[in-house]
């Protein structure tokens, strides 16, 4: 348990990932620079896969944690417990990722509570170094190990807000939806329609977007897209997915809810 | 089922409502229509005579007159929302206006059948606000008016569409109506000078109406290439409302394909004007040349303006990032626009010295409102503007100073308006409130000090007692699950286990961090019955709970109401919620003055408006009044004042606010349990204990 098996953590086959600009060359070269990466963007853009398709490109293990507001600086690096009458030391998923050499993906950071920055200060700059207070060690990180972090840069609250002194250690990596035809093709190729539909689908996902601000706090992600495609896919009929598959996942409200069920409706 | 009221039952009622002993209303020939009916239908005209009545007699008895024919073509949703249609229209825009409405019910609902469902505007608005807000282009508002029809700017729906037999073939009708609209701002039909096209024609107005045919047959071919589902229903309804080509269209329908623009259109007006009229399409609307020239007169410069101030701010920020740059010093910075239409998404690439910039959201917004105008983006609008060239009042939406739009004849320039509650006819008055913020304005001069002087030992005492309940991070020992073994707990479990017991499971330690996420919005009343002690206390006890309020850490604003007529309803910003508290702070509390009168429901639905914006996880509203709902010479006093109240209040407790009322008003058991519930109020007995009092049952009420 203490031990991290790197197979189970490396991505064995190339997973699907288009990129958008040099986003691929900027990480390699933060990377091989040691230099820690923020991904931006909205939700269901990519971020996560590409972390993915960097971590089998690089061959590296990844250990990916979601950040929640309870999420506390122990989480991360590790903890005590209590095992047959002895204190037994778990290694945190950061510590682990350290350990061995890994890339450590810390997903919506701005999610957890204040306290995980005082570990992740001292790894994002030349030091290097992950302190481990209840073991009264400095675990330095080895060559391999790569940190980064993602953020949601679209909400309005000004407590999640990423501070400074966190972002300023980082090399940015802005992501958006991407452009629409290769979203249509990102939408085809991961769920087997044609490129008609998934060219519907996109126009579909453009007017959600539109309503960014009046009444949506985001409009549908490519993920959201795939979701909806998939559905069709198997036979359900188009607005039926947009509804259950998109409407239903960005809002909650009535109104705004029938007027998604028109746009699709409109469209096919 | 109850036998229906006679004649004489119904007379009665009617004498009474329409008191006829003074306005001489003959209601003999309306009793005798009304009961042939059946009892639940006389109930519910009776009803809406009587709740209409409350706002006007006569209306009401043009109304009692209409109603019973009403109710053979009409379901009971669309007479109710034609009966409140009527009294908008009364508030809006007065007596005849409203009696227009009466006389016209046959264009209010375009009845073709017996008894049909119509869709409601109030309905469908909220629904097709969002849905053409989805679709690209300019921003659309959709309002109600008389017909359906677009400046380029709003989307106005009729009342009611009642065209089709059931609900939702009318709502479709009444998107294809808005579709249709939506498509001549998106797709150049106002883009063109249609007036002075029509006017070379001997018969200007029915060029327009073949233009319109034209336009109409253009704009559903294109929604056909663009919105084929809505297409698809278009083509259905048409079909069902009888909508015919009359003859020679056919030929001109097909010329009109889906990548004709609004210049094809032009071309073949001679053609039309030569044929029959062209039979309107039920979902075509009305062209307005009139009220699109207008708007677009009145957009044309300011978005030119807003633009080129836009532009040149991004040129200076683009200088910033790049200081060294190579190019020579002076180089005037050239901006390129081109508009890409992709997949009927409307975007644009935006160039400054050939090198890409992202355009940001508003910019991207007036980009695509000029090229709705133009078809193009003219060279002179990629024109950074220079320094100091725009006065700012020429782009900027007018904030106006809010006593100066009072002086002289006054005009609701830059208020807000708010709803309130009619208990007569148990609906809305629409943007009845009209509500202005205006500030305090600051009193330097010894209060505050005095205050803190005269309350020295009770304001040490506050900061002490809110010091305690400040939720502080703490230690919790034996838990289940922690950041730390808890050692204690561990040797007495082992000790346990040795022991042949049980083992606690018990054995970690938990930082608890417990943050008080509370925010509150003081509405303090600034009547005129204030006046005197009761202002003296409520300062004094304003001051205090600031200072108790600072050691709380919570989130607070403090906002004085007051007002004379719905028609200056005003709010005083003593504390904003944004704001730190400050000397300002004190010397506006120091210069709380009364005012006029107590009309609570705006204050009451702007406070909550306000708390709704601030992220917290309790919200509560506190009231400090010295009285019952009133205002000058109108009918808020009494019930009328308090059911609005009411209702202000409901809403605010939907919203997820917690109302809580401190009042000095003895009386106030009367009204105060009906209006914010049994256990939300407290009553003060003593002027004098206010300031003692209310940081105190702040701290109960959040404890």
């Amino acid at each position: 348990m203490n031990t991290l098996t790197p197979e189970t953590h490396f991505i064995q086959s190339e997973p699907y990932y288009e990129p958008v600009g040099e986003e691929i060359a900027i990480f390699e070269a933060a990377y091989a620079n040691k230099l820690p990466i923020l991904l931006k963007g909205p939700t269901g853009c990519g971020k996560t896969r590409f972390m993915e398709y960097m971590a089998w490109r690089l061959k590296r293990p990844l250990i990916t944690v979601s950040c929640h507001d309870d999420l506390t600086a122990s989480d991360l690096v590790g903890r005590y417990l209590v095992k047959g009458g002895e204190t037994v030391w778990i290694d945190g998923p950061l510590t682990r990722a350290v350990r061995v050499g890994g890339i450590c993906y810390l997903d919506e950071i701005v999610e957890a509570r204040k306290d995980t920055m005082v570990v992740i200060h001292p790894l994002a700059d030349d030091r290097r170094a992950l302190p481990m207070e209840k073991l009264g060690q400095l675990l330095e990180a080895s060559a391999e190990f790569c940190l980064a972090i993602s953020y949601n840069p679209g909400y309005q609250s000004v407590l999640k807000d990423l501070k400074q002194s966190t972002r300023q250690r980082f090399v940015a990596l802005e992501f958006d939806y991407p452009e629409p035809e290769l979203e249509r093709r990102i939408v085809a190729s991961e769920s087997g329609v044609d490129i008609a539909l998934a060219d519907k689908l996109v126009r579909f996902a453009h007017m959600t977007r539109n309503l960014k601000g009046s009444g949506l706090d985001e409009g549908a992600s490519t993920r959201l897209l795939v979701h909806a495609a998939k559905l069709i896919a198997s036979g359900v009929h188009p607005v039926t997915a947009c509804q259950s598959a998109v409407a239903q996942a960005v809002t909650d409200d009535p109104d705004m809810l029938a007027a998604i069920q028109e746009l699709s409706a409109s469209l096919f | 089922m109850t036998a229906p009221r006679t004649r004489v039952e119904i007379e009665a009622l009617l004498d009474v409502w329409l008191e006829t002993e003074f306005t001489f209303h003959q209601v003999g020939p309306m009793a005798r229509e009304l009961c042939r009916l059946e009892r639940t239908d006389q109930d519910f005209i009776l009803d809406w005579i009587k709740r209409v009545a409350t706002t006007h007699i006569t209306l009401a008895h043009r109304f009692g007159k209409q109603a019973p024919d009403m109710l053979r073509r009409m379901d009971r949703r669309a007479i109710e929302a034609w009966a409140v249609h009527l009294c908008d229209v009364y508030d809006r825009a007065g007596m005849y206006a409203a009696l227009d409405g009466v006389a016209k019910v046959g264009s209010f609902m375009q009845h073709r059948h017996e008894h049909a469902a119509g869709a409601l505007f109030e309905d469908s608005a909220p629904i097709l606000g969002n849905f053409v807000h989805g679709l690209s282009g300019r921003r659309l508002k959709v309002e109600q008016g008389d017909a359906a029809w677009t400046d380029g700017e709003k989307i106005v729906l009729p009342a009611i569409v009642a065209a089709l037999e059931s609900r939702p073939d009318n709502f479709k009708l009444t998107k294809a109506m808005v579709a249709l609209l939506w498509a001549q701002t998106r797709f150049g039909s106002l883009r063109v000078n249609i007036e002075s096209v029509c006017a070379s024609y001997p018969d200007p107005a029915r060029a327009l109406a073949q233009f319109h045919g034209l336009e109409t047959l253009r704009l559903t071919a294109r929604l056909a290439h663009e919105l084929p589902g809505l297409h698809r229903d278009m083509v259905r309804l048409s079909r069902e409302l009888g909508d015919q080509l009359a003859e020679g269209w056919a030929d001109l329908a097909a010329r009109l394909n889906d990548l004709a623009e609004v210049e094809d259109s032009l071309a073949l007006l001679d053609t039309a004007y030569a044929l029959p009229d062209f039979r309107p399409f039920s979902y075509q609307g009305a062209l307005n040349p009139e009220a699109v020239a207008t708007a677009r007169s009145a957009r044309l410069e300011k978005e030119k303006a807003r633009l080129r101030v836009k532009l040149a701010e991004m040129a200076e920020e683009q200088r910033r990032r790049a200081p060294d740059q190579e190019t020579g010093p002076k180089e005037e910075p050239e901006f390129a626009a081109q508009p890409e239409e992709d997949q009927g998404q409307l975007d644009f690439e935006l160039t400054l010295n050939d090198m890409p910039v992202a355009p940001p959201d508003d910019v991207k917004q007036l980009l695509t409102s000029i090229f709705l105008d133009f078809g193009e983006i003219p060279p002179e609008y990629l024109v950074p503007a220079g320094d100091g060239e725009y006065d700012p009042s020429l782009y900027q939406d007018q904030t106006a100073d809010p006593d100066a739009v009072w002086q002289g004849t006054y005009h609701e320039e830059g208020a807000l308006f708010y709803h309130e509650w009619d208990l007569g006819r148990q609906h809305y008055r629409k943007d009845w409130c009209v509500m202005r913020e205006k500030d305090v304005k600051p009193v330097y001069d010894d209060f505050p000090r005095q205050t803190l002087e005269k309350y020295g030992a009770l304001v040490k005492q506050l900061r002490h007692r809110f010091e305690a309940m400040r939720d502080e991070n703490r230690l919790l020992k034996r838990q289940a699950q922690g950041d730390e073994v808890d050692l204690d707990a561990l040797v007495e479990a082992l000790a346990d286990s040795r022991d042949g017991s049980e083992m606690s499971d018990r054995l970690f330690m938990h930082m608890h961090r417990a943050e008080r996420n509370i925010a509150v919005a003081f509405m303090v009343d600034m009547s005129g019955s204030t006046k005197g002690w009761i202002n003296e206390a409520e300062r004094e006890a304003l001051l205090l709970l600031c200072e108790a309020l600072e050691r709380l850490g919570d989130r607070y604003a403090i906002y004085g109401f007051s007002g004379i007529t719905r028609k200056r309803c005003e709010l005083f910003r003593i504390k904003t919620f944004a704001e730190p508290y400050s000397e300002e702070v004190k010397a506006r509390i120091a210069g709380i003055t009364p005012q006029e009168y107590t009309r609570m429901g705006f204050a009451i639905r702007h406070l909550s408006k306000l708390l709704n914006g601030i992220e917290a996880r309790t919200k509560i509203l506190i009231t400090l009044s010295d009285g019952r709902p009133d205002d000058y010479f109108d009918s808020y006093r009494g019930p009328y004042g308090i059911e609005d109240t009411r209702m202000a209040l409901l809403e605010a407790q939907r919203a997820g606010i917690h109302p809580f009322c401190i009042t000095i008003d003895k009386d106030a058991r009367d009204y105060l349990p009906h209006m914010y519930g049994a256990a939300r109020y407290v009553i003060l007995d003593d002027v004098a204990q206010l300031p003692a009092k209310v940081a105190d049952i702040y701290r109960k009420l959040t404890h």
